[in-house]
């Protein structure tokens, strides 16, 4: 048994050094957030009465339920955990699911796996080890939230089923990212088949919570069954500071347990770098399209965009869907308008929770630009960037071609997302036509603060390519994280303001105005032009 | 010259490849060969000094010049879901068009499958689909990073007879390589560099002038007083008699003075390239020499 092990222990410590700053980043920006949160609660929420107030009619709001999150009484603590645990799950997820595709697959494309698997090293010690630091590291997660939170004033004992909440739905991640990472030959697809899975968990339980009831005076809602069928749905069921479920959490370690045993068992059968599905062989000449520099970027970029597009459209589709919900809710005026302002809308309830899903999937549209203009420093360190610029193609093609297969892909996007929900809407109210055109233009209205983000992608890349990864991604997280909790932060307007998608009009129902959005597109294009310029007078750096 | 932060990767570097040569560009690992190769395609920017190629600035006139060039880099690293032929086409392409035919006659004498995805291919036939792209284009130069690392060697004589082809046909060639059998096949002229500087160029016919010349001689009496001479090196005894290393200039001298003691046979060979190197990085052989006990 020990010799498939052997070892693990070191390949754990390489592990450890490689991530000795991404990881406690992570986690100290994920505590930062949650405790932020629980601090601003009181100043936002002085008396019980007021948040007796607010969580009712969050219970009430499905837009509420599907974005901010599950509400579960009126404590201090409940209420902050209304405000930002979901948020917090699903960046556990993400960081666990990178760790395990990082240390496992991804060393195996890079071919690092089979210098190392000639050492005196087992067969399942680098998937070990990548699990061992995926749970290390959300253990401590757990811990230092529990901490932080409880240095918020909240009660230690709840904070510590907060943390564990946090910290159990990471591990059950860092479980499906070892079954993709045996399944997929790139870490690429298989970071994208874990986000998949994290998508539809985050939907199971949006339709679970919005077809719940509420009980106890309209301040808990028990989520309906697909509720449960959810790693992020078992983490908001803990119900941290109002029941403290402690039980809840054998759910999402047995769900680790049994998908640990699964990727044991597939690296048994599996070849060292190889995938679990055929390769099939391609043509032996290339097709026309294919021969030229946006042509090639098409064909890098389409498999990704394909993901995208299935995975925007299902979610727009079924934030449509629960847009009926919202017409029964109307009658109770006092309580809407309440509603409509926690939103941040201005027209009516309908229109503002509208607004928030789209706003939302621009958001995510903007992760695929970032993902998508990572490509280009992929490209630089991989070879292929070399092998083109060295044939006759100039850096200003090259780069062209990745920037137009990018902007024709988030307007594609952005365009579905408001087809989708209209059509979602319209499917589950019987009239197609209601809210169609306002959808679609509103789904466009967020395109410009979608792009300022691409161009500041591209500008990273020609001024800074060593950090052209994680910088764009640190400001992509900045903008959801000021657009998902700034107003419970109650944050200065100076930093609202950073993020584009504070300046787009809130469409449907906000006024429309011409004037942000070109501000948007003049820096989208100074940036952009600024990255081009900067990119074609430097040095590659090829590592 | 050449900078990496604190690195200087290029420093009193010194190349010049005439037309219609085959040029060698040889030294050791990190020497800064590839370095060399990336400033010249304008990949790099040179720091200090002066960089033409084919009458042009490689930084500036990036493209036009590589209309009129090939390249094939050391680690051949294209794109993973791409086939091998749609590699070919697409670089072919990418740098204005391919000799379909020839492309085929390539594929056939490389022994290469045309529809495996890339990342299916061995280090030797992934550096076989940047050879194939390279040597279908028709163009004034070839620039090969260190091209035969990975083939075996029924390949590397495929490899060594297409760029003889080139050569007649008119074209430069420059060639990296620590390969010193490959260079001698092939090159007119070498620039040997080491540590960024360039130690020694010139054609194989006058580097070998600067070396010494290994001479395997038997007498009928045991020849004795060969360490008087200056210029006689490494001399070691064993069962074909005497071997000895001997400066260009001073083997009459040597050869005269064992005629005294009655030559049974002489060998001589001219310097090999290893021996070239051996010269220029020679401050690690002679200690590993004395460690193996072979000096006298």
């Amino acid at each position: 048994m020990s010799r498939y092990f052997a070892g693990t222990g070191d390949l754990l410590r390489l592990a450890l050094r490689r991530d000795r700053i991404q990881l406690p980043l992570w986690i100290i920006g994920l505590t930062l957030v949650q405790t932020a949160t629980a601090s601003s609660i009181s100043g936002l929420y002085a008396t019980e009465k007021d948040r007796i107030a607010a969580q009712t009619s969050a219970a009430d709001n499905p837009a509420s339920l599907v974005f901010s999150g599950l509400v579960s009484g009126a404590s201090e603590g409940a209420t902050a955990m209304t405000q930002s645990l979901l948020l917090v799950l699903a960046a556990a997820a993400l960081m666990s699911t990178l760790a395990v595709v990082r240390h496992t697959r991804q060393n195996e494309e890079l071919g690092r796996s089979e210098l190392i698997g000639s050492t005196a090293v087992g067969r399942h010690a680098a998937l070990t080890a990548g699990l061992l630091l995926a749970v290390l590291a959300n253990v401590v997660l757990a811990v230092v939230s529990a901490l932080g939170l409880a240095s918020a004033g909240l009660p230690p004992g709840s904070s510590f089923a907060a943390g564990a909440a946090i910290g159990a739905v990471g591990v059950s991640f860092a479980g499906v990212a070892a079954v993709t990472a045996q399944i997929w030959e790139s870490s690429r697809a298989a970071n994208g088949a874990a986000a998949a899975v994290l998508g539809v968990a985050f939907m199971l339980r949006a339709v679970g919570d919005v077809a719940g009831r509420t009980t106890d005076g309209g301040l808990r809602v028990e989520s309906a069954w697909p509720s449960w069928f959810s790693p992020i749905g078992w983490g908001q069921q803990i119900r941290p500071y109002d029941q403290d479920r402690w039980w809840v959490l054998a759910l999402p370690l047995a769900a680790f347990v049994v998908q640990v045993g699964v990727a044991f068992a597939l690296t048994r059968v599996r070849d060292v770098g190889m995938g679990m599905r055929a390769v099939s062989p391609r043509p032996p000449e290339a097709a026309p399209a294919l021969l030229s520099p946006t042509g090639l970027a098409w064909f890098l970029h389409r498999g990704s965009l394909a993901g995208w597009a299935v995975g925007v459209s299902v979610m727009s589709f079924a934030f449509g869907v629960v847009g009926d919900e919202i017409n029964d809710l109307i009658g109770d005026s006092e309580r809407t308008a309440e509603i409509i302002q926690q939103l941040g809308g201005t027209g009516s309830l309908l229109d503002a929770y509208l607004s928030a899903t789209i706003g939302l999937m621009g958001l995510a549209v903007a992760g695929f630009a970032v993902q998508s203009l990572n490509r280009m420093r992929h490209e630089e360190t991989s070879g292929g960037l070399e092998t083109v610029l060295s044939a006759a193609t100039s850096r200003f093609s090259w780069l062209t071609g990745h920037l137009v297969v990018t902007l024709a892909g988030v307007t594609v996007l952005m365009l579905l997302t408001g087809i989708s929900a209209a059509v979602g809407y319209g499917l589950a109210t019987g009239d197609m036509g209601a809210e169609f055109g306002s959808l679609v233009a509103a789904a466009l209205v967020r395109l410009p603060a979608v792009l300022v983000l691409a161009a500041f992608a591209v500008l990273t890349f020609g001024s800074l390519p060593r950090l052209a990864i994680g910088l764009p991604w640190a400001a992509f997280a900045l903008c959801l994280l000021i657009s998902q909790i700034g107003s419970t932060l109650d944050l200065p307007q100076v930093v609202m303001d950073i993020s584009p998608f504070s300046h787009v009009p809130g469409l449907p129902g906000g006024d429309f105005t011409v004037g942000p959005l070109l501000v948007l597109l003049v820096i989208t294009a100074v940036l952009t032009a600024a990255g081009t310029a900067l990119f074609r007078r430097r040095d590659l750096a090829l590592q | 010259m050449k900078t990496f932060g604190q690195v200087r990767a290029l420093d009193g570097f010194d190349l010049a490849v005439r037309q219609g040569e085959v040029h060698g560009l040889l030294g050791p690992n990190g020497a800064g060969k590839s370095t060399t190769i990336r400033v010249l395609l304008g990949l790099l920017r040179a720091d200090a000094g002066e960089v033409r190629m084919l009458d042009g600035d490689p930084w500036h006139e990036a493209v036009d010049l590589h209309r009129r060039l090939a390249y094939v880099p050391g680690d051949v690293n294209l794109w993973p879901n791409l086939s091998g032929g749609e590699s070919i086409d697409l670089i072919g392409k990418l740098r204005g068009g391919i000799d379909k035919r020839r492309r085929d006659e390539l594929l056939e004498r490389f022994k290469l499958d045309p529809t495996k995805k890339f990342r299916t291919y061995s280090k030797g036939n992934r550096q076989k689909v940047a050879l194939v792209a390279a040597l279908a284009s028709d163009v004034e130069l070839y620039i090969f990073d260190e091209p035969t690392s990975g083939l075996d060697p029924l390949m590397e004589s495929v490899f060594q007879s297409c760029v003889l082809d080139l050569k007649r046909g008119g074209a430069t060639v420059l060639l990296s390589s620590h390969i010193l059998a490959e260079a001698e096949a092939l090159c007119d002229r070498v620039s040997i560099i080491r540590e960024g500087r360039t130690v020694e160029s010139g054609s194989m016919k006058e580097l070998r002038h600067l070396t010494r010349v290994s001479i395997t001689v038997q007498t009928e009496r045991e020849l004795t007083g060969l360490d008087r001479f200056e210029g006689v090196h490494d001399v070691r005894s064993d069962a074909d008699g005497l071997s000895f290393t001997v400066d260009s200039g001073k083997v009459g001298a040597v050869i005269s003075h064992a005629a005294d003691f009655g030559i049974v046979s002489l060998t001589s060979a001219p310097p090999t390239l290893e021996e070239l190197f051996m010269r220029h990085y020679g401050e690690e052989v002679p200690a590993q020499r004395e460690t193996a006990g072979a000096r006298r």
